[in-house]
């Protein structure tokens, strides 16, 4: 046996043993869904489907109950209404996303287009560095230092005032969350958009500049044009990115569930929210309650969903890429 | 985000730049934004590393690296975080053992191999699934995966017969998905860079497949696999979704069992990161001086291994000429 494993493997045993651990991995992907969609069903299946994503109730008083319902929760101690949850993460990864774009943008147009090599030397590597530091030094810095700043110096006291019976406003919330969040979603996209600005032909470049335009006319009318495609593939990354972060959002939004009101009006951005990713960080420890752990796992199932959504949205973006031979 | 040496564009020429003065607002809008986001965005990393750095200094002890966490009320007696550090590493060895293998076999599989077609589609999609899929869910889903019957021996248990689905052998598993794609694509890419003469030379002399990916194809790939695994442990580290979840919150390494080595991975307790979100305002010690320590320790690993990163890639490109794929964030 030793001396069979230790000599020349034929080819075919090779092949065989290399595609059968390949194979591992697809059903380590199906087993999660099976996993996660199993756990999930008593939530889908006593709320109607997709009815725990309306609105409707406070999401504290039905978590409440499901705490008390214990390990033999009823049918309806299931009762869910996820809406604020729903609303504060599509909040929080529009809004970061968006600013996000733009700032990749920029940079990307300076990095590859503007900086001198030198300059370039200096940004590449900062920018790389911003994207390894990791989510709960983010978070820390975001509760220790941007929280107190926005808490004392931002919010007027006027603003605190309005709110007083409902909730606090200590500076934890959508401004905060989305600051941060956008802070650790545009190296990704920088990454992304730089790739694909630097394989644009140079001579599409020269021909827009001998037409006689000025390079930044060059560089908005042919160049990003070209990488369009990019654009929107390292969005969707982000994205993906964005709705998935939880330690984070979970340090920074505030321990409340609640939406953002915006008849609030600029007051809104002081208040506090949750997401969905923060929701499951912050009530881990109630996986005892056989009624909450389901609902965590509803919840992991529509991350896992939309994750699935977008992959296969980057993939359909990036063939019209591939076809112009354009990198991404 | 490989930058390549360039030729610049034919603007750059003294003469023959027009000037900014004379162009429309809204082109030296553009101009005059891109310069700015793009220094900005340096110089708010900077902010942060020289901010975590003058934080560090000021609360880094060399006592609290060789002390373990202790039970206490201030932050004085608290102790350090010997066991954190110890953590990170059981995590990281686990983690990278079991998705270095599995990453690079199937790597070679799909890029040398890959019959049938379809087949190997599957494979690099569910690649891209566990790429985009978000670490909170890989923590709940190790949950489950280790509360069952057959895996209850690998985690934590209480006296009771209770299955908490915890331990250090499911955190490192779920951080093993966690370091597959960074490994899976820098692999694939190197192979595919390498041309196919390379591959035709070695079947002209006789060798079978497996042969020439051992003796030639592996080892050139090799700075490759250097660089996935390096992007694979700076993600393990970071982190804390799957910690805060899969390890429990206890902040000393607690053993289960009474064989040496393995109570450990079967028991619970904490890292670095999971260490700085306790004693952060929004866990239960409330120590943020604490929390600012092990922050600066962490994000000192992470600067070493980015400058891990760019040696790797910088030695590679002058030894062989291929790009290493860096582009996986």
């Amino acid at each position: 046996m030793r001396s069979r494993l230790l000599s020349p493997w034929p080819d075919r045993r090779a092949e065989r043993t290399l595609g059968a651990v390949s194979l591992l991995i697809g059903v380590a992907v199906i087993a999660m869904i099976a996993f996660v969609a199993v756990q999930a069903w008593p939530t889908l299946s006593h709320n109607a489907g997709i009815a725990w994503l309306g609105s409707g109730g406070k999401l504290e008083r039905q978590v409440e109950a499901m705490n008390n319902a214990g390990t033999a929760p009823s049918a309806a101690a299931y009762h869910l209404r996820a809406w604020p949850l729903v609303y504060g993460t599509l909040l929080t990864t529009v809004l970061a996303v968006g600013f996000g774009l733009i700032i990749a943008i920029l940079s990307s147009i300076f990095i590859v287009e503007l900086a001198h090599d030198r300059l370039r030397s200096i940004a590449v590597p900062v920018i790389r560095l911003l994207a390894s530091v990791p989510s709960v030094v983010y978070g820390l810095l975001g509760i220790l230092v941007l929280v107190p700043f926005v808490g004392n110096h931002i919010i007027t006291s006027s603003e605190k005032a309005k709110h007083a019976g409902e909730l606090q406003l200590t500076g934890q919330g959508l401004l905060v969350t989305v600051v941060i969040l956008t802070l650790m979603v545009t190296p990704i996209m920088v990454a992304l958009i730089c790739q694909a600005l630097q394989s644009v032909p140079n001579a599409w470049r020269e021909g827009a500049i001998a037409l006689g335009v000025n390079p930044v006319r060059a560089i908005l009318a042919v160049t990003l044009r070209a990488a369009r495609p990019a654009i929107v593939a390292a969005a969707v990354l982000a994205t993906a990115r964005a709705l998935g972060e939880s330690i984070m959002v979970a340090m920074v939004s505030g321990g409340v569930s609640f939406a953002p009101r915006p008849s609030d009006g600029f007051a809104a951005i002081f208040e506090p929210l949750r997401t969905l990713a923060s929701f499951i960080v912050s009530f881990q420890e109630g996986t005892g309650a056989t009624a909450l752990k389901s609902s965590l796992y509803a919840f992991a199932l529509l991350l896992l969903f939309s994750a699935l959504v977008l992959s296969i949205g980057g993939y359909l973006i990036k063939l019209p890429l591939r076809r112009h031979q354009v990198k991404g | 985000m490989s930058v390549y040496a360039r030729e610049r564009p034919v603007t750059a020429g003294p003469g023959r730049r027009s000037s900014p003065l004379s162009w429309r607002w809204v082109d030296r809008l553009v101009l005059a934004l891109a310069w700015a986001v793009g220094i900005g965005l340096c110089l708010v990393t900077g902010a942060i590393v020289i901010y975590m750095g003058v934080r560090g200094v000021q609360y880094l002890r060399p006592g609290l690296l060789f002390s373990r966490p202790a039970f206490g009320t201030t932050q004085n007696e608290s102790g350090g975080f010997l066991d954190p550090i110890a953590g990170t590493g059981i995590l990281t060895a686990i983690g990278i053992c079991l998705a270095l293998p599995l990453a690079v076999a199937s790597a070679l599989w799909v890029a040398e191999y890959g019959r049938p077609s379809w087949l190997a589609r599957v494979v690099e999609s569910s690649i891209e699934v566990v790429a985009g899929t978000p670490d909170i869910v890989f923590a709940l889903f190790g949950l489950a995966l280790f509360q069952t019957h057959l895996f209850a021996p690998f985690s934590f248990t209480s006296s009771g017969g209770g299955v908490f689905g915890r331990s250090f052998f499911a955190a490192g598993a779920m951080m093993s998905l966690i370091a597959l794609p960074p490994i899976f694509v820098a692999t694939r890419d190197g192979l595919e860079a390498i041309p196919v003469h390379v591959r035709e030379a070695a079947f002209a002399l006789g060798k079978t497949r497996i042969a020439t990916i051992r003796r030639v194809l592996l080892p050139t790939v090799r700075s490759n696999i250097a660089t996935g695994a390096t992007l694979g442990v700076s993600r393990i580290i970071g982190d804390t979704a799957i910690v805060v979840l899969l390890l429990g919150s206890t902040l000393r390494l607690e053993s289960q069992g009474s064989v040496p080595g393995i109570d450990v991975l079967r028991g619970t307790g904490s890292t670095l990161t999971s260490y700085v979100f306790d004693n952060s305002p929004a866990g239960e010690g409330a120590a943020p001086e604490k929390a600012y320590a092990a922050a600066f320790v962490l994000l000192l690993c992470v600067l070493v291994l980015n400058l891990a990163l760019a040696r790797i890639g910088r030695s590679s490109s002058e030894e062989t000429g291929l790009t290493v794929a860096q582009g996986i964030v």
